[in-house]
């Protein structure tokens, strides 16, 4: 080691070694890029080449929008993933700021249970909310993928404390100025909540966009699949034989949160990490 | 008015505003307000939550089976059944495998990645950005890519191996390395979640503190690390363990769509088992205990995160 | 306008009285104070006249109507809050048409984008811009109207935060120490702007504050509240020279009355400090209480000395810290000369004219007293 230079030393080796890191992590999706890329010949050579010979992508992503309708599947995820979100925010809002500002009996022992909701795996529950469903009959229907969720006792904790931080000044204020209570909860608790809001809608999303287990259990219909079910049965279906469509069908499913991602990093990281204090 | 007297009780200490709200006495508007706006949620809380969480213990201890006309209650049959079960062992010991492997990798890898980021000043972003985005890309999507790197024959990785000389595996296929291969997507997922709460930890260490150590006399980069970094970043480290546990412990997606516990169980855990015991057979009391174990297992960390949490340990 | 009369409010908090029964009128037009050390209950009260806050019992009236089961929006009042509690996500001027929207728009006309197609809906808007512009024009505002509270510093914020109270023509203004976030030099300037928008919209003002200062410098009447009891009202002046009550005279003034033991000989007599005062009260012998002003303490001469131990030259005036020998105790003196300061750690002699005296027993309760008269007359200086 040269102590003449130790800083640009310790800065390449920093680089050297993050950008060996780098690679790591990004293997799958050059791999994912490249294989998307190539035509079934060069995929299925022992030969190892990253950038294709003949450029395939087109031929593969048509492919694999012919044997799956991936549009639909991203539809079904888009419109799950909102309704999700939307009902939500129109459940946990009210609920939040009831919590957060208001006094009624029950109060204390509401909030111990949302904090207790808290602590519940999804998995823990499936069983009896599957049996619940299927008494219903909302088995394999969008009812089936978005009930379950609308309730976010994660959301209701996260909204609270944040209302908590609103002057109770403001809320007085709202009353004197005749806004009713159900009022101020949409028209100035929600607006002073934007962005914590937005970092739960991001969490929100991004956790049912990539969800796999529960449209697994409670979906038959090919029409409803979301995203990861769809690759899923792509992959079951296609299993050995047609990888370059595979990967350009698996690009086409993470493609929107990945690009959403990086046009928004800090917002989406804000919002992910989120699953940590949950 | 009123005039002077002297019976005046002791100075009131003022309350926090925040509580300052008040159940009214007379005119209970506000109070009826209360209750329509926390209606929904607590019905759907017990409906959706509370309700099922009961339901899938009360479930363990019935022989249900969905479709089927009538169940009994059987006590503690079905965990007598899951103890005697060789299935049940290998998939706890299993899952117990994974989290001792995911665990100790992705919180190791993830804080040395932090701390490499954070060492300098140059392309930190651009390095955060690329170590998080396994974190936000479909985990399904993606397992089917390592699938592909994985391919005995035409797989990157064998083909690395192979152009180093080195032999290769039918990593998947194979019941000696089916586990640690999963293993090795459930770091490369985790760890960009648990390097950005090392980050935010890293952050908030006060600046002054290295300035004090390095006076106080740890001029090593080495020694700093023990002096400050390390205890300073303490409460951090004991989250991200407590979270990346909790998380392995629910490892299903890569196996079902990669494995489906095989090759002869060797991938065999603890959700797996109870989607296909609850889903696939539709033996709902045996899932049920399946479930209650898990949770058990869960809840035990939780309630270990909770504590710190209730310290006030923020990480975001 | 209104006149607004409360009568025997009690209020607790989780078993804590924190109101022990208001009696008091507020009269059409007046600008009164509601002044008392913090905690002593003040903001409870405005928010009981609020409505934002229910009383445990009593009643509210105003203009001689009990409001007790009416909301804080149909009162017809508006407050200030301390920390001016304006919208953050709206403009200056939609802060101040919040309270002309709710009122003057049914609820589809307030519904976000369909609302605004509404033709009934653009009619009324015309008249609530007219009106907030109106508002911004005399609180000199126009130019912020754009702006964000976020945006705007501290007086100017205030400065909405009353527009958005006027702009509705309530029938009283209720303030809750509206001027303790701003700095020292503000808070001055604003004190005049609020007694001149007082003097000119001529509306009731309930103004509650901590500080003496701002109670006596702004008000018509002023209310003395402690530990959750109104103790004494009157004017400005009244509560200065005429406190009823020990707390009252300790409380209103800066620097704080001297108080000095004393007692009351079974003639009547008063003695101090082993000197015997120039009055008499009718009070049954025993010990009590003597207050003095600092302003009425004379320097140089009387039958008491203390030795200097603390100075405070302000330039314009001093005050002078003074220890009495023998007993000990201390006391303030204003010295309106700052020519003639006494040094450190001297010794001077000091008295008070018996007119400059206030008695009150041990309870804190105010003695009257007769101050003997042909003395008085004959030689005004000293005791
Ligand atoms: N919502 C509340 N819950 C409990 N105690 C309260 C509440 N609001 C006020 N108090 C108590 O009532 C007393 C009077 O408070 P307040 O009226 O705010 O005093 P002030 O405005 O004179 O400083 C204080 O001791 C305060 O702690
Ligand atoms: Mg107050």
């Amino acid at each position: 080691m040269s102590n003449a230079h130790p800083i640009p030393f310790r800065a390449i080796l920093r680089h050297v070694l993050l950008i060996a890191g780098a690679a790591l992590m990004l293997a799958p999706f050059i791999w994912m890029i490249s294989t998307a890329s190539k035509p079934q010949t060069e995929i299925f050579s022992s030969e190892l080449h990253l950038i294709p010979h003949q450029f395939a992508l087109a031929e593969n992503l048509r492919e694999a929008f012919a044997k799956a309708n991936l549009l639909r599947f991203l539809l079904n995820g888009v419109i799950v993933t909102v309704s999700i979100f939307v009902l939500q925010v129109m459940v946990a809002l009210p609920a939040a700021y009831a919590l957060a500002k208001l006094r009624f009996l029950g109060r204390e022992t509401l909030f111990a249970l949302v904090l207790f909701g808290i602590l519940i795996p999804p998995q823990a529950t499936a069983i009896p909310v599957f049996l619940l469903l299927h008494k219903a009959g909302l088995l394999d229907s969008y009812a089936a993928l978005v009930l379950p969720f609308t309730i976010s006792v994660f959301g209701i904790f996260l909204m609270r404390q944040f209302f908590k931080t609103v002057p109770d000044d403001l809320v007085d204020a709202a009353r004197m100025d005749g806004i009713s209570e159900f009022g101020i909860v949409w028209r100035v608790m929600l607006p002073a909540a934007i962005p914590a809001v937005t970092a739960f809608g991001i969490f929100s999303v991004v956790a049912h966009w990539n969800d796999y287990f529960w449209p697994l259990i409670v979906l038959n219909s090919e029409h409803l699949r979301t995203p990861p079910l769809a690759v899923a049965h792509f992959r079951n279906s296609e299993a050995g034989t047609s990888y370059g469509p595979l990967m350009a069908a698996a690009m086409v499913i993470i493609a929107p949160l990945v690009i959403a991602f990086l046009f928004a990093q800090r917002r989406f990281i804000e919002g992910i990490t989120l699953t940590g204090i949950k | 008015m009123s005039d002077g007297s002297m019976t005046i009780g002791a100075a009131i200490a003022p309350a926090s505003r925040a509580t300052r709200r008040t159940l009214p006495a007379h005119g209970s508007r506000r109070a009826y307000s209360a209750y329509t706006l926390v209606t929904p949620a607590a019905a759907l809380m017990l409906i959706m939550l509370l309700g099922p969480l009961a339901g899938v213990i009360a479930l363990s201890f019935t022989d249900y089976q969905l479709g089927a006309p009538h169940f009994s209650w059987i006590g503690l049959s079905n965990y007598r059944d899951l103890f005697a079960d060789k299935v049940f062992w290998t998939a706890l010991r299993n899952t117990l495998a994974y989290v001792v492997i995911v665990v100790p990798g992705a919180v190791i890898a993830g804080l040395a990645i932090a701390l490499l980021i954070q060492s300098g000043t140059s392309l930190r972003s651009l390095y955060r950005t690329i170590y998080f985005l396994p974190v936000m890309a479909t985990l399904i999507a993606m397992a089917v890519v390592w699938e592909f790197m994985l391919h005995p024959q035409f797989g990157l990785v064998n083909g690395m191996l192979r152009s180093a000389g080195l032999p290769a595996f039918a990593w998947l296929q194979d019941r000696n390395t089916a586990l640690y291969a999963l293993c090795a997507i459930g770091i490369w997922q985790a760890v960009g979640f648990n390097m950005v709460l090392f980050l935010a930890g890293l952050v908030s260490i006060p600046k002054q503190l290295y300035e004090a150590a390095e006076i106080d006399g740890a001029s090593s980069g080495w020694a700093r690390f023990r002096l400050v970094t390390w205890p300073m970043l303490g409460p951090v480290t004991t989250f991200v363990v407590v979270i990346s546990g909790i998380r392995s412990f629910q490892v299903f997606d890569t196996v079902h769509v990669l494995t489906k516990g095989g090759p002869s169980k060797s991938t065999e855990v603890l959700i797996h088992t109870m989607y296909t015991e609850g889903f696939e057979f539709f033996r709902s009391g045996y899932a049920a205990a399946i479930t209650v174990v898990f949770l058990v297992f869960v809840l035990a960390l939780t309630l270990i995160k909770s504590r710190l949490a209730d310290r006030g340990v923020h990480y975001t | 306008m209104a006149q607004i009369e409360l009568s025997a409010i009690r209020k607790s908090f989780d078993g804590t009285d924190v109101l022990k029964g208001i009696d008091f009128r507020v009269e059409d037009g007046e600008f009164i104070s509601l002044v008392g050390p913090s905690g002593c209950g003040k903001s409870t009260l405005l928010r009981i006249i609020a409505g934002l806050e229910p009383q445990n019992s009593g009643q509210v009236q105003i203009d001689g109507r009990p409001v007790d089961s009416i909301r804080p929006s149909a009162r017809n009042l508006a407050m200030v809050f301390q920390s001016y509690a304006l919208y953050p996500h709206l403009s200056t001027f939609d802060n101040i048409a919040v309270p002309l929207r709710m009122r003057r728009l049914s609820t589809i006309e307030r519904l976000p984008l369909l609302g605004a197609l509404l033709p009934s809906r653009r009619a009324k808007e015309r008249h609530i811009r007219a009106d907030v512009a109106g508002i911004a024009e005399q609180l000199d505002i126009t130019p912020l109207l754009r702006r964000k509270p976020g945006q705007l510093s501290g007086g100017q914020r205030q400065r909405v935060a009353v527009g958005r109270a006027m702009v509705r023509e309530p029938l009283a203004f209720l303030f809750d120490e509206p001027l303790s976030n701003l700095d020292a030099k503000l808070r001055v300037h604003m004190r005049a702007e609020l007694a001149e928008l007082h003097r000119r919209l001529k509306a009731t003002f309930i103004y509650v504050t901590h500080d003496q200062a701002e109670a006596m410098t702004m008000s018509s009447r002023i209310a003395v509240m402690m530990g959750g009891e109104l103790i004494q009202a009157g004017t400005p002046a009244e509560i200065y020279n005429d406190p009823g009550d020990i707390r009252v005279a300790e409380f209103i003034g800066s620097p704080k009355i001297n108080v000095l033991p004393g007692r009351i000989r079974k003639d009547g007599g008063v003695d101090v400090l082993g000197t015997a005062l120039k009055l008499s009260c009718s009070a049954a012998a025993g010990d009590c209480r003597v207050g003095v002003r600092p302003e009425r303490i004379d320097l140089g001469a009387g039958p008491f000395s203390g030795s200097v131990v603390h100075l405070e030259n302000l330039g314009a005036e001093a005050f002078v810290h003074l220890a009495t020998e023998g007993a000990g105790l201390r006391l303030i003196a204003r010295l309106a000369d700052v020519r003639h300061v006494p040094a450190m750690a001297s010794s001077v002699a000091f008295g008070f004219a018996p007119d400059a005296v206030r008695i009150f027993d041990p309870a804190g309760k105010r003695i009257e007293i007769r101050l003997e008269q042909a003395e008085r007359i004959r030689e005004p200086a000293h005791v």
